[in-house]
């Protein structure tokens, strides 16, 4: 069971990593163009989102149908009805990330295999944030 | 580029799929990036999360090499990678999600919790970039 759920954790990477490579979702400039509503909007994060909501959305039917998961002892998920100032403050202040370098963290990670120095210097400033986020204990 | 945007997205949602039909769990980067360094204690294990993570770098450099070179052109400067960087990763914390996670997987799950999250990222995204652009920063 779990080398199996290794070779998931893998191949759920490597389609995901696959994903953002063809969807161009690995251009900062791109997604920064999707937030440009009032200048030169791009629209492709919005086909993005939507092809892999829709796929998702038939992962979620299936689930409901099946009592544990293939290769491990029980679903485990979040709450999703919980609605508080963190949620919304961490939030905002990832979207004002987000917005300023044009990248999140699937595509900075991924990013390290094109453009090692700036994706570099984004992920390690990430770990940072993370690791404040930690050490602070909120 | 709308259809390889819609490509890429079905690829990503089986990613998420696959994941939490074989493992139980949310494909959510920023809390297995988090978990795979030992600063989250929630989520799948450690050795599934750096699994995952070599597996995104590893289809990231598939599709380079075998399908199309990717094009990517990063930000001008390395203090809006660095500011960025940071928020990106205090703020997932905070949030407990990213695009991935409240985007992807939580949205499709009608969760309430990762529509709010996932509408005040795009908008504080829109502000900001808006923002940027009325101070001179557009890139």
């Amino acid at each position: 069971m779990v080398m199996r759920r290794a070779l998931v954790s893998l191949a759920s990477g490597g389609l995901f990593g696959s994903g953002l490579a063809v969807s161009g979702m690995m251009d900062p400039k791109r997604v920064r163009g999707f937030l440009d509503i009032f200048g030169d909007w791009d629209p492709t994060l919005a086909f993005v989102m939507g092809g892999a909501t829709a796929v998702m959305a038939l992962g979620w039917l299936i689930q409901g149908r099946m009592p544990a998961p293939a290769f491990a002892d029980e679903f485990q998920l979040p709450g999703t009805r919980l609605i508080d100032l963190r949620l919304v403050t961490g939030s905002a202040m990832f979207g004002i990330g987000w917005g300023l370098a044009g990248l999140c963290p699937g595509p900075g990670l991924a990013a390290l295999v094109i453009e090692p120095m700036s994706a570099g210097i984004f992920v390690a400033s990430m770990v940072a944030g993370m690791a404040v986020h930690r050490a602070a204990k909120l | 580029m709308p259809f390889e945007g819609l490509i890429g997205g079905l690829l990503i949602g089986l990613a998420a799929a696959l994941l939490l039909l074989g493992s139980g769990r949310i494909a959510g980067i920023s809390g297995i990036a988090a978990r795979a360094l030992s600063l989250s204690q929630s989520g799948i294990s450690a050795s599934s999360a750096w699994m995952f993570m070599g597996g995104l770098l590893l289809g990231a450099i598939a599709v380079h090499f075998l399908i199309s070179p990717i094009e990517s052109s990063f930000p001008p400067s390395n203090a809006l990678l660095i500011f960025g960087g940071l928020l990106v990763g205090f703020g997932t914390r905070l949030g407990s999600g990213c695009t991935s996670g409240h985007g992807v997987c939580g949205m499709s799950r009608f969760s309430r919790r990762s529509f709010v999250a996932t509408l005040t990222f795009i908008a504080s995204g829109i502000t900001t970039v808006a923002l940027a652009n009325e101070a001179g920063w557009a890139w």
